[in-house]
């Protein structure tokens, strides 16, 4: 399992710095707000004021004849919808019709500035008839509501109900059973980039160049073709910089579409950047989710049954909501090894922005009700928090009864590491009050084994290529969105090569040049594209040892290329440098190129139940973290000290980067577990700007340890699997625990303010008082 | 046909821009953000939020971080403004971006000139602050990328005498 092969040949241990990096430190870095727009006219959208209703009237004449106002579109100028799963598009780039929430768009225009923009959206005139609206899915379901949807009885976008094993007569085993309600609020991915695009259209060849904030340019092209009657092929996408996705940019997002729809209507160039509350609005993040969570223990911690009930609020348009519910269901599994799992899922439709991925995606809450619930359990059975999760461990390889492939399997290991650099055993049970720690696990997926849109075409492809100038580039459409993915292809190319990282230049995200890729997105870029790079890297280093064989009339399969330097395997004394054998290699054929692919077989593609693809993958990444906090009493607020997390990513192609990813992913974790929520009064987002929405600053994050387990798994690159979300599900569990082991107070509800754990307290307070009361007067 | 508002007036804005005179005709409300950005051609100053609250914008002014987002550029007449795009010198890096790429004090990168700057105007007041100080001296610019870890080590590494 966790036995290591040797270190990769060439590989420093300590990770590199990003090939990208110098241009963000030093300003040069073009992200798509900074792109040379200055021809180009101003975006703005009119948004609905009210959270449901029908339109009656929309005139958009006077805005249309305001001087320096160059088209003005509206839901007449696209009656397509569009959306992520093809059975799911339900919602119109521009409203027609009817309007589901606060902020959703109705019109667009483009103008000369931005004061003339602004100045025309005021001259749009705009009726709507009111509509009931639900703003919780409790509301959204009773009897009698309104549909959002007519097609969707009782605003119930996908109901799942799953049962794997018998879970009555797991249940009918357990020594202890359980069942708590525990309620996650609703987040954002609040990248610190605000959503932007710069689309250009030429109505003399109508051609369509778009640059966006994607993280998905090839659903980007597709969805822009579909919904402006576009031939694919005269859609240019390409993706700048782009400042952080964690899932907001995953599906196609309306003001692209709507940027597009003005650029054609305006016969040219249209610059929209959208405020940060308008990024609230176009929100597509994790939802409000209800969890209710059974489980059933032996004595010993083992776990005999799970039944899950997960209720999420999705908002007014389907986006990702199927798949989210799918996920919520289908991560109960691959982590533990439990004999019967019970999953009901609801996603709701309600009056609010839609939402959509977000890191972690769908496993995020049930994974925190789940661990809440084991911990409350093994307190109860007199368990070490630790001696529960190890007895409740899976062995790879395996598969999962919901057909979930496990091939490599590194959580016993990162419990170990943690429980030691956390002191754990030392510890526990010895601090004062209001000082604690707590502890759980997760796990996420290394990609999506199976794409959304099935093509049947390769899951990854790179393109590489070598010239006259012995430079070596690496064609991929993979979004590099900083989590550093352009550096994994660099280096997974240079070390199957043989040759220097400065050697490789990578080109990303330009669909007139880099191959279709389908995006940054469950964490599939390392497994997938990573495997892809290192197929073209072999292909490329097969032609060139052929050429070095012919220089030094030995076979080509003796031949090997170390720091650039050709030889034959144990004859050291003859040796091509390796810009010598590249122009042997380009005598008779000039420029090579070559390519690598990559497909997840079949066998990885998840079961064949309903919904049985969305969790399936290659391999999961596996995390066990400890946080240490102090309660203070007196005002509710949490300080969390320190936090050790060892994550198994199979293997750390670039360590530096897998260590930021961890830490990255798990203070994201502390933000939804601490002070993250998105709040809404009739559907006004009372949270949309980064003042209201709590994102934790620098002051209160702690140091984060990072432990990296190698568990090698046998189809990644290298054994790599995923690193960037695994851990972050975590966190909140593991917060919770803590603050339980701090002040004995189990919470119910997330995120943790100051304000929630006071009340609580003085609820307690409250309590003990009534009690001592009644006890004196009886 | 409908008629604007009336544009706002101009002024000449002379001011020192990572050590070099110039002069601009400026409108009285342009933010000092949108000068840098769209007047004088400098887009390593990020606007990440509606104002005054991620820091993405912090540029050095008399060498003190300011957010330029909320700050109107007419008010610099006279003053030295000071960018990221400022602090390479001749193509090298100056400590704190060295330490940022080699330590990954940043990812996506959006963040991190105003994190830079802020930074810059720490160790000009300070040449070997605490971990408090640092984060004291940013806790107005937002990452969402880091946690800040490496964004603390890296800011300590700048500090540090090259061995």
């Amino acid at each position: 399992m966790t036995t290591a092969k040797s270190a990769r040949p060439g590989s420093s241990r300590r990770g590199v710095p990003l090939i990208d990096g110098i241009d963000k430190v030093t300003g040069r870095a073009r992200y798509t707000a900074d792109l040379d727009h200055a021809d180009a006219l101003v975006g703005r959208i009119f948004r609905s004021p009210v959270s449901h209703g029908e339109i009656i009237r929309l005139d958009v004449s006077k805005a249309r004849a305001l001087e320096g106002v160059f088209a003005v579109v509206t839901g007449d100028d696209c009656p397509h919808t569009y959306g992520v799963l093809p059975v799911a598009m339900n919602e119109y780039p521009l409203a027609r019709g009817r309007v589901r929430y606060r902020g959703e768009p109705i019109a667009a225009i483009a103008a000369i500035d931005g004061e003339t923009a602004q100045h025309a959206l005021d001259l749009i005139e705009c009726e709507l008839r009111e509509l009931p609206a639900y703003y919780s899915s409790a509301d959204a379901r009773a009897a009698g509501a309104t549909l959002l949807h007519d097609n969707k009885p009782g605003n119930i976008e996908r109901e799942v109900h799953h049962q794997f094993g018998d879970a009555a007569a797991g249940f009918a085993q357990a020594d202890l059973i359980q069942e708590h309600r525990i309620v996650c609020a609703e987040v954002n991915h609040a990248q610190i980039e605000p959503h932007a695009a710069l689309a250009e259209y030429d109505p003399v060849h109508d051609r369509l160049t778009m640059q966006s904030v994607t993280q998905v340019g090839y659903y980007l092209q597709l969805m822009l073709a579909h919904c402006l009657d576009l031939d694919l092929s005269h859609i240019h996408i390409i993706k700048p910089f782009v400042g952080g996705g964690f899932g907001a940019r995953v599906e196609v997002l309306n003001f692209e579409i709507i940027t597009a729809l003005l650029a054609r209507a305006a016969a040219g160039k249209v610059m929209m950047q959208l405020t940060r509350e308008e990024n609230f609005l176009t929100h597509r993040a994790r939802p409000q989710t209800d969890v209710t969570l059974k489980l059933g223990m032996r004595r010993n911690g083992q776990i005999t049954a799970c039944a899950c009930e997960a209720v999420q609020r999705g908002g007014a348009y389907a986006g990702y909501g199927i798949v989210t519910i799918l996920y919520a269901g289908a991560l109960l599994q691959g982590i533990y090894d439990i004999p019967a799992i019970k999953f009901d899922g609801y996603r709701i439709y309600a009056n609010l922005p839609p939402c959509g991925a977000m890191r972690g995606h769908g496993s995020v809450d049930v994974r925190h009700a789940f661990e809440c619930v084991v911990d409350r359990m093994a307190r109860e059975l007199g368990l070490d928090p630790f001696a529960v999760r190890r007895a409740n461990l899976l062995r790879a390889p395996t598969r999962t009864m919901n057909d979930l492939v496990v091939n490599s399997y590194g959580l016993s290991e990162c419990l170990d590491r943690v429980e030691r650099a956390s002191g754990w055993r030392e510890r526990i049970g010895t601090l004062p009050r209001g000082k604690g720690l707590g502890m759980a696990c997760s796990h996420y997926v290394s990609g999506a084994a199976k794409p959304i849109h099935w093509t049947g075409e390769p899951h990854a492809v790179i393109n590489l290529k070598v010239d006259f100038d012995g430079g070596i580039t690496a064609f991929t459409g993979a979004a590099d969105i900083g989590q550093g993915s352009s550096t994994m292809i660099a280096i997974a190319v240079s070390e199957t090569l043989g040759v220097l990282l400065d050697r490789v230049r990578v080109v990303a995200g330009d669909s007139a040049i880099t191959p279709k890729d389908n995006g940054a997105y469950s964490s599939r870029i390392t497994f997938m594209v990573g495997n892809a790079a290192i197929d073209a890297a072999k292909k490329l280093k097969a032609i060139l040892a052929g050429a070095a064989a012919r220089k030094l009339e030995a076979k080509p399969e003796d031949i090997d290329c170390i720091a650039e330097q050709f030889q034959v395997d144990g004859a050291s004394q003859a040796v091509l440098p390796f810009a010598e054998v590249v122009k042997a290699a380009l005598v008779d054929v000039g420029a090579i190129t070559v390519k690598g692919t990559f497909t997840c077989p079949p066998d990885a593609q998840g079961g064949k139940h309903k919904g049985g693809a969305v969790g399936s993958t290659m391999g999961f990444s596996y995390a066990a973290q400890v946080v240490e906090v102090t309660v203070d009493e007196a005002t509710g607020a949490i300080d969390v000290e320190r936090v050790w997390t060892a994550l198994d990513c199979g293997h750390a192609i670039n360590p530096l980067a897998v260590e930021g990813q961890i830490q990255g992913s798990v203070w994201m974790g502390m933000g939804q577990a601490l002070s993250e929520e998105t709040r809404y009064l009739n559907g006004l987002p009372a949270h949309a700007s980064m003042l209201d929405y709590r994102v934790p600053t620098i002051m209160e994050s702690p140091p984060i340890d990072v432990h990296i387990v190698e568990s090698r798994d046998p189809n990644g690159p290298f054994g790599a699997k995923e690193a960037s979300e695994g851990a972050l599900a975590g966190f909140p569990p593991a917060l919770v625990n803590a603050v339980a082991n701090a002040v004995g107070i189990d919470f119910d509800e997330l995120p943790l303010t100051p304000d929630r754990v006071m009340q609580a307290l003085v609820d307690r307070r409250r309590r003990a008082r009534t009690a001592d009361l009644q006890r004196k007067a009886s | 046909m409908a008629q604007m508002p009336a544009k706002p007036r101009k002024r000449l804005l002379r001011l020192n821009l990572n050590g070099r005179w110039r002069e601009d005709a400026v409108a009285e409300n342009q933010l000092l953000v949108d000068y840098l950005r769209e007047v004088a051609g400098l887009t390593g100053t990020k606007t990440g939020c509606d104002g005054g609250e991620c820091g993405a914008c912090t540029v050095l002014a008399d060498g003190v971080p300011v957010p330029s987002c909320i700050t109107l550029a007419v008010r610099y007449d006279g003053r030295s403004i000071e960018t990221i795009e400022g602090l390479a010198d001749r193509g090298r890096l100056q400590r704190l971006q060295q330490a940022f790429h080699e330590k990954l004090g940043t990812q996506c990168g959006f963040c991190t000139p105003g994190m830079i700057m802020a930074a810059e105007g720490l160790l000009r007041r300070k040449s070997r602050p605490s971990a408090d100080d640092i984060r004291t001296a940013l806790s107005g610019n937002i990452c969402r990328c880091t946690g800040y870890v490496k964004i603390i080590e890296s800011v300590q590494a700048a500090t540090e005498p090259p061995p």
